[in-house]
């Protein structure tokens, strides 16, 4: 046999966030991942300012901490330390103070860039075997292994491969694994304001028929804005020059931040739902936005790809200290037992804050406005409410407890 | 290759016992095939294993190798769903089991997961007598299977070093057993083919210690393991009434 294969415990196709969390927490547990990703490390690691962000709960920085990776995010992390829900025209509103839940902020905001920066040297540091740019040619799945193929010709063996491979996931669909599929016919802009005033660390989620608009702070006085619309005027807004479209802002966003203006790229998503029916198959498991992508809404998506990542990390680390083949199907449906059911209560959840907020009808503004008031004079309910948005309820996986698998 | 016994060879197995498994070996592999409720034991089972040896032999609890260096013998092998597992730890593994069907599955596997384990088709005493000698050996749902359990312990006992251990695992004979190990897994539930079991084969927890205490064997431990139909899992518990593990050593001496 003249041909070489490259062996691995497990094959990581995709190196986003999740792939590359998940690469470089499996190198640390002494497992042996293999990353595969179509962009060259470096292209990656330089690019400019993106203009994206991402809200951490609590549950996702303490795996970053236990990883090692938070002391690399912390001075360009903003914390979030109180969170006004509000609704157009409506008297109530929902104030969080992170006081109410003990010491810790509600939240982090940290950009992308930074990110991406923090889990490269991570994954360079555990160790890891990054093959990129490599895309995937092949892959096929049998009773005795997972083999990919790249289109370099170059074949790759383990006993389970990780499709971290995003929300149109190809892996998923060569594997046939049905997806629910729903599109809210909304569509997010997202872009980084500037302004005049300090934002004091709170965190805006105002509820307009359209959807919601979001702001979000980042270090300086700068926010993160999550400006949802319907398509029309969201494509609208989008074809403005820059001056029409941050006149456009400045009527949404108010002044009580002082003068705003966008700065950097403006981004714009179709807001759509992905629930696939199965989170594993023979030799594969789903991670993060091929296994679930959610609306927007509450900002869960990388969270709860973070809890995807540890809980799987845990399943392997249980199953290769018994001698578990760890692409066997009882070992990956213990990762698709604790995981499906969670995500799924989150996505009802969000599913149904987003219904009923984007709906003008009288009644149910009423309604809402004695929810957000009653929510708010009970602080249990409040509490348990936040508790859960912010990933540190339910099973914890061992990194989100600050522990070693 | 397959060892040929001399006809006079004094051997524990019935061979109504041996066609029985050699019929369903095929399905080995299957978790959701005949073999599914040993599939459904196997985490617990390799629980027990791995923390009763680790700590019997002094290993580290958290290293993915722990039995690097020591050897292994897995008796009634079956398909190998305990040996492949005990090779990964890092044990140098033999892997015997009577039905030379069970032994051609087992081999096919290993070799296609890409395991080295030397799978024989054997028993306890033609290993024994040819001089095998082992620091682990396991015979789990084997015991009950056996015509004989002295004879069985006594070829376990010889092929022990000093210092080895021992883990078993059968089901104790009580009126519990015999309603959940028989009448339900067998008829009812169909977890298990018709016939698996002979009830008047299982074993009362003294009496297993009595027939090793007779080799010079100790038994140093007893675990129960129950399913829990609520979360459909297998557990380990102080219960011993129907289905039990035990460590057995040797001493150093």
């Amino acid at each position: 046999m003249t041909e070489h294969v490259i062996g691995a415990d497990v094959i990581i196709v995709g190196g986003g966030a999740v792939g590359t969390t998940f690469a470089a927490m499996t190198a640390s547990a002494g497992l042996s991942p293999v990353l595969i990703d179509r962009e060259a490390p470096k292209t990656l690691a330089a690019e400019p300012f993106d203009g994206r962000a991402f809200a951490f709960s609590y549950g996702t920085k303490r795996i970053l901490e236990t990883m090692g990776v938070w002391s690399a995010l912390d001075n360009d992390a903003e914390p979030i330390l109180a969170i006004r829900v509000s609704e157009e025209r409506s008297p109530f509103f929902l104030h969080y103070v992170h006081d109410d839940l003990g010491p810790d902020p509600l939240g982090w905001l940290v950009e992308s860039r930074h990110l991406r920066r923090a889990l490269h040297d991570a994954v360079a540091r555990s160790g890891v075997r990054f093959l990129a740019p490599a895309s995937v040619e092949q892959d096929t799945r049998d009773a005795y292994s997972g083999i990919v193929t790249l289109a370099d010709g170059r074949r790759l063996r383990a006993p389970l491969i990780v499709a971290a491979d995003g929300a149109n996931s190809p892996l998923r669909t060569r594997a046939g694994i049905a997806v629910t599929k729903w599109d809210y016919g909304q569509i997010a802009i997202v872009t980084t304001v500037v302004h005049e005033r300090p934002h004091r660390g709170i965190a805006h989620e105002h509820f307009r028929a359209p959807g919601p608009f979001a702001i979000l702070p980042l270090r300086g006085n700068r926010s993160s804005l999550v400006w949802v619309e319907q398509p029309e005027t969201a494509r609208a807004l989008l074809a403005l020059e820059r001056p029409d479209f941050d006149r456009e802002l400045r009527t949404r966003f108010g002044d009580f931040l002082g003068t705003v203006e966008s700065s950097g790229p403006i981004w714009s998503y179709p807001l759509r739902l992905r629930l696939a029916r199965r989170y594993v198959a023979p030799r594969l498991a789903l991670l993060g936005d091929s296994a679930h992508t959610l609306h927007p809404l509450a900002g869960q998506n990388l969270n709860l790809a973070f809890r995807d990542a540890a809980t799987l990390l845990d399943v392997l680390v249980d199953a290769r200290r018994r001698g578990e083949d760890l692409g066997a199907r009882d070992v990956l449906e213990r990762y698709e037992r604790q995981r499906r059911g969670a995500n799924l209560a989150m996505f009802a959840a969000t599913d149904g804050l987003n219904r009923l907020f984007s709906n003008d009808r009288l009644w149910l503004r009423g309604l809402r406005g004695l929810g957000l008031a009653a929510v708010d004079r009970l602080p249990g309910v409040k509490r348990a409410f936040m508790g859960y948005a912010r990933g540190s309820g339910g099973n914890l996986p061992s990194l989100a407890r600050g522990e070693s698998p | 290759m397959t060892p040929s016994p001399a006809a006079s060879l004094r051997t524990t197995i019935d061979p109504d016992e041996v066609d029985k498994f050699a019929r369903l070996a095929e399905t080995w592999w299957d978790p959701d095939g005949p073999f599914r409720p040993l599939h459904r034991l196997n985490p617990v089972r390799l629980e027990y294993i791995r923390s009763k040896l680790i700590q019997h032999f002094g290993r580290d609890s958290r290293s993915f190798l722990p039995f690097d260096g020591l050897r292994l013998l897995d008796l009634g092998c079956g398909g190998g769903l305990l040996a492949e597992p005990m090779a990964r730890l890092g044990f140098t593994v033999v892997g015997a089991d009577a039905a030379a069907e069970n032994v051609r599955v087992a081999r096919h596997h290993a070799a296609n997961i890409g395991l080295a384990i030397d799978y024989v088709h054997s028993t306890a005493e033609e290993l024994a007598q040819w001089g095998e000698r082992f620091d682990a050996i396991l015979a789990l749902e084997v015991v009950e299977h056996v015509s004989d359990v002295g004879t069985f312990a006594a070829a376990c006992a010889t092929m022990l070093k000093p210092g080895g251990a021992l883990v078993l695992s059968t089901l104790n004979r009580t009126l519990r057993s015999y309603a959940l190990g028989v009448v339900a897994a067998e008829y009812l539930l169909r977890w298990v083919p018709v016939g698996t079991h002979d009830w008047n084969k299982f074993l009362r927890p003294s009496e297993l210690a009595r027939a090793l205490r007779g080799v010079g064997l100790e038994l140093s431990d007893l675990t129960g393991m129950s399913f829990s139909p609520r979360s459909n899992q297998w557990r380990l518990t102080d219960d011993l009434t129907v289905n039990y593990l035990g460590l057995a050593t040797r001493s150093r001496a």
